[in-house]
């Protein structure tokens, strides 16, 4: 296996849950200009599965003769020369709304300003299966670009018809074709005046070059930004239909527990309220928050209670309760690991763990669900609103054009938005109710009902020769997943495995899924490696680094770091930590400060230099790449999520700590922008540097080191 | 007997019951969303509103004790379509990505600097401690709230 090889996405995403391609798209291409009037529109359809990967959802299986196939997204120029551009991604806060938007209005040659993006409404936007992954910005974008730019074209070939001059002797620019000889303009909006055009995207239509961008590549301020400062954006928790009732569930006292026998008549006494019982499920909808918990709690339920594990014998139940049958997933294989180790001058074998951690975005898991005429309409905060609809239509056997997911702009959700929980909650309790129904997970549910970050076992041995070249890696991840369990290190000798195991807790998606984990083990034995060969970490990784793009974000951090750093005080140390993930380059490092009388631990200085090809919007990254590594200082250092008989044990913010302001330490970020290079997503990725970089710092300050996530929940103990 | 509010200078009689949370009281009777429900145990700040100009975690407020008090909320420090300059500052420093924390910040931030027109960065991470940003905007928000001061103290300084 070539280094190349290494580097390559294995498994990404298992934690995504399975999805169910939809290959019919409903919306018909008359459809388009009854919604938006009379103008020009542009499908991005594609053929092959390449492009459209996850986006679409491939090219096969599809039974509708008609309607246009695996249209990934469209735009709609109008009469008034508004752009109109429906994609299934959604926002979350990661500001794709901003940078798809600029990116479109780069390509068509338009004012930022007209550009309006329709986001993740499955009866607007064509089928997408999901924003995570980091893919909307790879994948995303271009079809986007290629939809604008053949917009463009047909633009230009309408001016030159009227004006009966060839093509190519026109401009496109600020919204408008002219032509330069006569000094002659037609905005786009006069062009697709009274037109009903509808055309496929053309296979390869060129898209402009990184360096001719103008839009595109600059710093734009978040799109409704005023909506957001003035508290008028409407997140799902906030919209009030007419004759809007608050539900809530009753929750089992464990996970696993059934339900033995339920009294629902004290709550259903309860004036306004609705009772419903339907299997396991018991819910109620109120007029109020407050009446809707009066009624839960005057629910009288037993429950049968099942044995469950405990956060205190986690990493010996995942090591013994693996997936039966030959589930070891990706592999590789690549010379002899034995030869590796009998050729080495130091030998290392070591495990490192890491915990159940929950995502704890601000705005709770929540839905508003409406019926109408036997369709449902569902306003959530999801990742994957093609993915909720399907699940409401299998669970209430509803067709799929009967149910609508509209995902308003959501209060963040680090890949733990993906299931439809709240979504078929709110609908079950609407259908019951005869009124819309909203439901908004307490903070407990929300540390409870949804699901964690896996936790997980790594154990590796490896093998260096007395010049510090890696010769042997062996790298055996229990649990947490495949994503970044390719070194991107030179090996001759490798053998690297993904062991799933049957987790006690309900386990899923997060920023980066298992690439944390899978980072955080490599990265701390590459910092126990340089010191059995007495290296400089920076040194010893730059020894065994090909990868150039790999090479510069280590050399780049370094710099702006002042690697390798001087001590000035007891307690003070210094760590790195890096690697490549989804087409993204990240190298952290870390200053941090150990009281050692207290154990106290502080991060005093971060550093991430990030590359992931040409930068869309420096601004917007910036905010994901150091966002990223505040949230990852939560995991690295107290972040864990505790359990005991089947019960969260700290599903609170006062018990589970999240970074707060004092946490955060000064904080660089040094952005390479690579125009030659496809930009790849930006979300994930620079996460995966920080806990590696605070724990070999935290050994550089006191000798101690710590192999497992969370390192230090309650100070460092020597 | 109604509960009697003075919010945003607007005088409102409640049906909420006077042990009802502020928060639940001013979302769903008055339909002021922009106060953020994130974890009703007075952890997260998301809730942040101002009572007699004092922070406060709306969620854990009765509206009984709020009766006769002044409230503030993020929807009543724009006047006259002109953003509060911590509003200003907040869109200016771009501080925010998700923005559901945002206006308990921009509310713990004008209380801040009601009281502390020039307060260090320490200060004001001090002040902001009981604000979750679970996107991780902290710097920027410190920066914003440091541009919010210099503009109120005005141009002169």
């Amino acid at each position: 296996m070539s280094d190349s090889e290494a580097k390559v996405l294995i498994e990404p995403e298992r934690y995504e849950f399975a999805a169910h391609p939809i290959y019919h798209f409903d919306l018909q291409r008359r459809d388009f200009f009854k919604l938006l009037g009379a103008g020009i529109a542009v499908l991005s359809v594609t053929t092959s599965a390449a492009g459209a990967l996850q986006e679409s959802g491939g090219a096969r299986g599809f039974r509708g003769e008609e309607a246009p196939k695996d249209i990934t997204s469209w735009l709609h120029i109008g009469e008034d020369g508004r752009v109109t551009v429906f994609t299934g991604k959604v926002e979350i806060g990661q500001n794709i709304r901003t940078s798809l938007a600029q990116s479109v209005a780069d390509e068509l040659r338009v004012p930022f300003e007209s550009v309006l993006m329709v986001m993740g409404d499955t009866a607007l936007t064509p089928f997408d299966m999901g924003t995570f992954g980091s893919r909307s910005t790879p994948y995303m974008t271009p079809q986007l670009r290629r939809a604008a730019s053949a917009a463009r074209d047909l633009l230009v070939a309408e001016a030159a018809k009227k004006w009966n001059v060839a093509g190519d002797a026109l401009v496109a620019r600020d919204g408008k074709v002219s032509e330069p000889t006569s000094g002659q303009s037609l905005s786009y909006g006069e062009l697709a005046r009274g037109k009903a055009l509808a055309q496929d995207m053309p296979e390869a239509d060129p898209i402009t070059p990184v360096a001719q961008w103008t839009v595109a590549g600059k710093a734009l301020p978040k799109v409704d930004g005023r909506a957001f400062v003035t508290g008028k954006h409407q997140y799902t928790v906030d919209l009030r239909p007419p004759g809007l009732l608050h539900g809530k569930v009753l929750r089992a006292p464990s996970f696993g527990a059934t339900l033995a026998s339920i009294d629902t008549k004290a709550a259903a006494a309860v004036p306004g309220v609705t009772v419903v019982l339907d299997g396991n499920f018991v819910g109620v909808a109120a007029p109020s928050e407050g009446v809707a918990a009066k009624a839960i709690a005057a629910l009288r339920a037993e429950w049968k209670e099942t044995k469950q594990p405990s956060s205190a014998e986690l990493f010996s139940h995942l090591k013994s309760n693996l997936e039966s049958g030959d589930a070891t997933r990706d592999t590789h294989e690549k010379g002899s690991v034995e030869d590796g180790l009998s050729q080495a001058a130091h030998r290392l074998a070591q495990t490192y763990t890491v915990a159940y951690i929950a995502h704890a975005p601000l705005e709770p898991r929540a839905a508003v669900a409406e019926w109408a005429n036997g369709k449902l309409t569902v306003w959530t905060g999801t990742q994957r609103p093609f993915a909720v609809r399907d699940d409401l239509a299998d669970v209430f056997h509803l067709t799929k054009d009967r149910v609508r997911v509209i995902v308003p702009d959501t209060g963040s959700a680090y890949g733990g938005k993906h299931t439809s929980d709240a979504a078929l909650e709110a609908a079950r309790l609407a259908r019951a109710a005869g009124h819309p129904v909203k439901i908004v997970w307490t903070r407990e549910e929300e540390f409870t009902w949804a699901y964690f970050r896996p936790a997980g076992v790594i154990d590796i041995k490896s093998g260096i020769a007395s010049d510090g070249t890696l010769t042997a890696w062996e790298f055996h991840n229990y649990n947490s997943g495949g994503a970044g369990i390719g070194t991107p290190y030179s090996v001759a000798n490798q053998r690297i495995q993904f062991h799933p195991a049957n987790s006690p807790l309900r386990q899923g998606s997060y920023r980066g899924l298992a690439a944390t984990a899978n980072h955080f083990a490599r990265e701390s034995h590459m910092d126990e490696l340089a010191h059995a060969a007495k290296m400089d970490p920076l040194e010893f990784r730059l020894k065994n680094i090909t990868d150039p793009r790999l090479r510069d974000v280590f050399q780049a951090a370094a710099k702006s770091f002042g690697w390798p750093g001087k001590k000035s005080r007891d307690g003070q140390g210094f760590g790195m930590g890096g690697g490549i993930e989804k087409n993204g380059y990240v190298a952290t490092c870390a200053e941090v400060a150990v009281d050692p009388s207290s154990g106290d631990v502080r991060v005093v200085r971060i550093v991430a230099a990030f590359e992931c090809g040409a930068i869309v919007n420096p601004d917007g990254l910036r905010n994901q790449v150091i966002g990223a590594n505040i949230m990852g200082l939560g995991g690295a250092l107290f972040e864990a999520v505790e359990f005991q008989d089947g019960r969260i044990t700290n599903p609170h913010f006062a018990r589970y700590r999240v970074p707060r302001f004092r946490d955060v330490p000064q904080i660089d970020a040094v952005l390479l922008d690579r125009k030659d290079i496809p930009s790849a997503g930006a979300g994930e990725t620079p996460i995966v540097g920080i806990a590696p970089a605070i724990g070999n710092a935290i050994f550089d300050a006191t000798g101690v080191r710590l192999r497992s996530l969370p390192l230090v929940p309650n100070g460092l103990k020597t | 007997m109604p509960t009697h509010l003075q919010v945003n200078g607007q005088s409102y009689s409640l049906r909420s019951d006077p042990d009802t949370p502020l928060l639940y009281a001013l979302r769903e009777e008055l339909g002021l969303t922009g106060s953020k429900y994130g974890c009703g145990e007075g952890q997260c700040g998301a809730c942040t509103v101002l009572v007699d100009g004092t922070p406060r975690r709306s969620c854990l407020l009765p509206v009984g004790e709020a009766a006769g008090k002044s409230i503030t909320t993020i929807e009543g420090l724009e006047k006259e379509g002109a953003l509060h300059p911590v509003q200003e500052a907040f869109l200016d420093a771009g501080a925010f990505q998700c923005a559901y924390c945002t206006s308990g910040m921009i509310m713990s931030s004008v209380a801040l600097l009601q009281k502390n027109p020039t307060p260090s960065a320490a200060e004001i991470a001090q002040s902001l401690q009981g604000n979750m940003c679970r996107c991780g905007t902290h710097p920027r928000i410190v920066v914003a709230v440091q541009q919010a001061a210099k503009a109120m103290r005005g141009p002169a300084q």
